[in-house]
């Protein structure tokens, strides 16, 4: 069975291969079969390796090392993924998978027939290094009677789910990519093209975003620090191309309805799957210090170079020869809606080069003068927060713009209300955090965005009022929620790392503590014993006024893995999360346990606001979707 | 608008902007990277100056590790050859562990000691922080390494 699986990826290769062969050739009939058929080859290999996983197959060295008999059948089943090989083959699966979508939905044209052949060449180059450099079928000479792989930390439902997200988000590029050279090749980037690629680009980058937080969520809640970014060399990985993704959804607008900025927009295609392939090198060669990196080794990480300036080399040579002879479109006012995204676009791409400049300074500076430094938080906090302060205040004057042309004086006075709202939020902010003036910008950037949408989901409702909500097409709401997310996560973010209040306690036995306006009094640990672990677990009785809430973190020891993790106790509040976990035993002259406890205020809208951004961005998606299956509505459509 | 001065502005606009994004990263770089030093650069180097934010990788010294008054952590980073002193106040990672791989940074201190803010330790078992590493391979070679790496498990 299991050779049955290697051979079905030889198979696969082969017919990406054929399929850009045929691609190139001009058959489309042969190239749409061939990727159809590595669409099934694919599919078996990847269902072998789950039944490996999940049969915990101990003759395969991959199931061994990353999985154990005694792990839930869930996360043995995660398991496949949630190491270096079967990731790999997950990256191969969901590459040709898009190229079987696009066979599927796509009508027959020459573009179509290019593209695919493309995503076949995208596929096959993993492929090979799935098969030669990092293949998942290998067995053992002698299987061992169980596994090692038992990691408690990584058994995390957001956990289990995040790298498909973050696949479906980086390959999801892929297929952008593949239009971009298909519509170089044949010179037909304009209006027409755009409006076939974007649906394909929104739904990559709401799959990044949906992969991207649930990394969050997980560090929140399972690693026990508190935070949820940290600015780790691996987050920023993911961080380039959802930035310059961001850019690409809003350039392809452009693009579409107005034919300006082709060239911009097939660059930025071509760069987002770039920057997916950056991420993966980043994360698998081991170059980089990252808490959450993979094995170290550098021959992967040689081959995976290689593999990125071959596809690289290729889109930027095509992009070359052809960019400059892209039609120009339709000419425009800088104070108009194509400038007010154009200088979105500025704003996001140079976000994107300080998170690469920050990221890979450290590794110049190793091969220039050896010396290994590291670039921390306060760098991205002080590079990032002006820049993304400036580019949210924007979408609200751009959407009250119109295309082509636009005069600012109405513009100004439509957002009159946004704007004061946002002044007063501002003021607001500054008495309650305590004059932190980053965090009192921040909050009324949020209040400025969201209320700025909505002045502009008013307008475009008109003299109907509310009954015409219904009426609004896919997308405007797609614009909408996303932009409201925006709001939401821009006040979360400012306030919980600005207002958080945290400290590191030991605490004997009915100890009682303050913080912020809660007292949390240490009732003792006692000993409990878990299905597959023993665990030391707290009580601490929190108090505030009349609200009383008991909080139990634990700390579990995993003998199976020999790993302790530290599960920490979260309880929502208005105020925001009380977040407790538990430390060690203290001995000494006072006996007890150290204890961290941290209020983290508007916790929720962080992870709340980016939800809603990825739910807009599907919403787009399916409004584009639609949009191409009805016939054209007489309906005039609003601008987007 | 015609074409040119429209290729103009965009041209002025993004000049701009990217002279200011220059000059933030410049600047937030150089106050913000910190140096990556094995225990024996810092303890024979002489490089390592009083008050610098550093990171020091290599692992927990065997029997080092002494806890309190309050949460506060003492241990000896290590990589084989030389041992600097940390004091930590705050909850250690899980996997912080005696004989276990780990990077700590913080700011170095007059008594030759590292105040750490930051400890890293992986959250999985079986790999070592790549700083860990490096340091052990500087001061023991590749047996260095490895006999750690089994030492950890036993």
């Amino acid at each position: 069975m299991i050779e049955l699986g290697h051979i079905s990826v030889f198979l696969a290769m082969a017919a990406c291969l054929a399929s850009a062969i045929f691609s190139v050739m001009g058959k489309s009939q042969e190239t749409n079969r061939a990727m159809l058929f590595a669409m099934g080859a694919t599919t078996f290999a990847f269902f072998v390796l789950v039944r490996a996983f999940l049969g915990s197959d101990f003759s395969l060295e991959l199931v061994v090392n990353h999985s154990h008999s005694l792990k839930p059948v869930f996360y043995k089943f995660a398991g496949t993924w949630g190491n270096h090989e079967g990731s790999m083959l997950l990256w191969c699966l969901i590459t040709i998978a898009f190229g079987t979508v696009a066979v599927c939905v796509m009508r027959p044209s020459e573009l179509k027939t290019k593209a695919i052949g493309v995503q076949g060449g995208l596929a096959f180059l993993p492929l090979v290094y799935l098969l030669f450099a990092s293949s998942p079928f290998t067995r053992l000479e002698t299987a061992p009677f169980d596994g090692s792989g038992l990691n408690p930390l990584l058994q995390d439902p957001a956990l289990a789910f995040h790298p498909p997200f973050l696949y479906l988000g980086y390959v999801g590029f892929s297929f952008v990519f593949s239009l971009a050279a298909a519509g170089l090749i044949l010179n037909e980037v304009g209006p027409e093209w755009a409006k076939r690629a974007r649906p394909w680009a929104l739904f990559a980058w709401s799959c990044l975003t949906i992969g991207i937080s649930l990394g969050g969520i997980w560090a929140y809640y399972e690693l026990g620090w508190g935070g949820w970014w940290f600015w780790d060399p691996v987050e920023n990985a993911s961080l380039m191309p959802w930035l310059v993704g961001a850019a690409l959804v809003h350039s392809i607008i452009v693009t579409q309805k107005r034919g300006s900025m082709a060239s911009w927009t097939v660059f930025l295609s071509v760069l987002t799957f770039c920057l997916s392939i950056l991420g993966a090198f980043l994360v698998r060669s081991g170059v980089l210090t990252s808490v959450h990196a993979f094995a170290l080794d550098p021959e992967r990480g040689r081959l995976l170079l290689i593999g990125l300036l071959l596809v690289s080399g290729f889109a930027f040579s095509l992009f070359a020869w052809r960019g400059p002879g892209l039609k120009a479109g339709s000419e425009f006012d800088p104070i108009s809606r194509e400038g007010a995204l154009i200088l979105n676009n500025l704003f996001f791409s140079v976000a994107a080069a300080t998170v690469l400049v920050g990221t890979l300074y450290p590794l110049a500076m190793e091969v220039v003068t050896g010396d290994k430094l590291s670039v921390g938080s306060p760098y991205f906090d002080l590079t990032l927060a002006p820049l993304m302060g400036v580019l949210f205040l924007a979408p609200p004057i751009a959407q009250a713009m119109t295309w082509r042309a636009a005069s600012l004086s109405p513009v100004l006075k439509r957002l009159i209300v946004a704007g004061a709202l946002a002044v007063a939020a501002g003021v607001a902010g500054f008495i309650l955090l305590a004059g932190k003036l980053w965090a009192v910008f921040g909050v009324a950037v949020g209040v400025w965005l969201i209320a700025g949408t909505i002045t502009d989901l008013i307008k475009r409702l008109g003299e109907g009022g509310l009954s015409r909500l219904p009426k609004l097409s896919l997308s405007v709401w797609g614009l909408t929620i996303a932009h409201v997310g925006l709001g939401l996560f821009v006040i979360g973010a400012v306030v919980e790392t600005n207002g958080r209040i945290e400290r590191t306690f030991a605490m004997a036995q009915n100890e009682v503590v303050e913080l912020g306006n809660w007292s949390f009094a240490f009732n003792g640990v006692e000993g409990v014993e878990g299905p597959n672990y023993y665990s030391d677990k707290a009580s601490i009785l929190a108090t505030n006024g009349n609200r009383k809430t008991e909080l139990t973190p634990e700390k579990r020891y995993y003998p199976a893995s020999g790993m302790p993790t530290t599960e920490v106790a979260i309880r929502k509040s208005f105020a925001g999360d009380l977040y407790v976990a538990l430390g060690d035993p203290i001995r000494g002259e006072k006996t007890g346990w150290t204890i961290r406890i941290s209020i983290n205020p508007m916790i929720d809208f962080v992870f709340g606001g980016v939800s809603l951004i990825a739910i807009g961005g599907f919403l787009a998606f399916a409004g584009q979707r639609r949009k191409r299956a009805s016939p054209p509505s007489t309906e005039t459509v609003p601008a987007e | 608008m015609r074409a040119r001065s429209q290729r103009a502005w965009l041209i002025a606009v993004a000049g701009v902007l990217l002279v200011g994004a220059v000059t933030l990263v410049m600047s937030a770089l150089g106050d913000n990277a910190s140096y990556s030093r094995t225990p024996t650069e810092v303890v024979t180097g002489n490089i390592v100056s009083i008050g610098e934010r550093v990171r020091i990788g290599g692992l927990v010294g065997t029997d080092s590790v002494e806890r309190g008054p309050g949460a506060l952590i003492k241990f000896e980073i290590t990589d084989g050859e030389y041992g600097v002193d940390v004091t930590y106040d705050d909850l250690p990672p899980d996997l912080f562990e005696e004989g276990q791989g780990i990077v700590a940074e913080g700011v170095y201190q007059p008594d030759g000691s590292l105040k750490a803010t930051r400890l890293v330790a992986r959250h999985d078992e079986s790999y070592m922080p790549k700083e860990a590493y490096d340091a052990l391979k500087a001061a023991g070679g590749e047996a260095a390494v490895e006999a750690a790496k089994y030492g950890e498990t036993s």
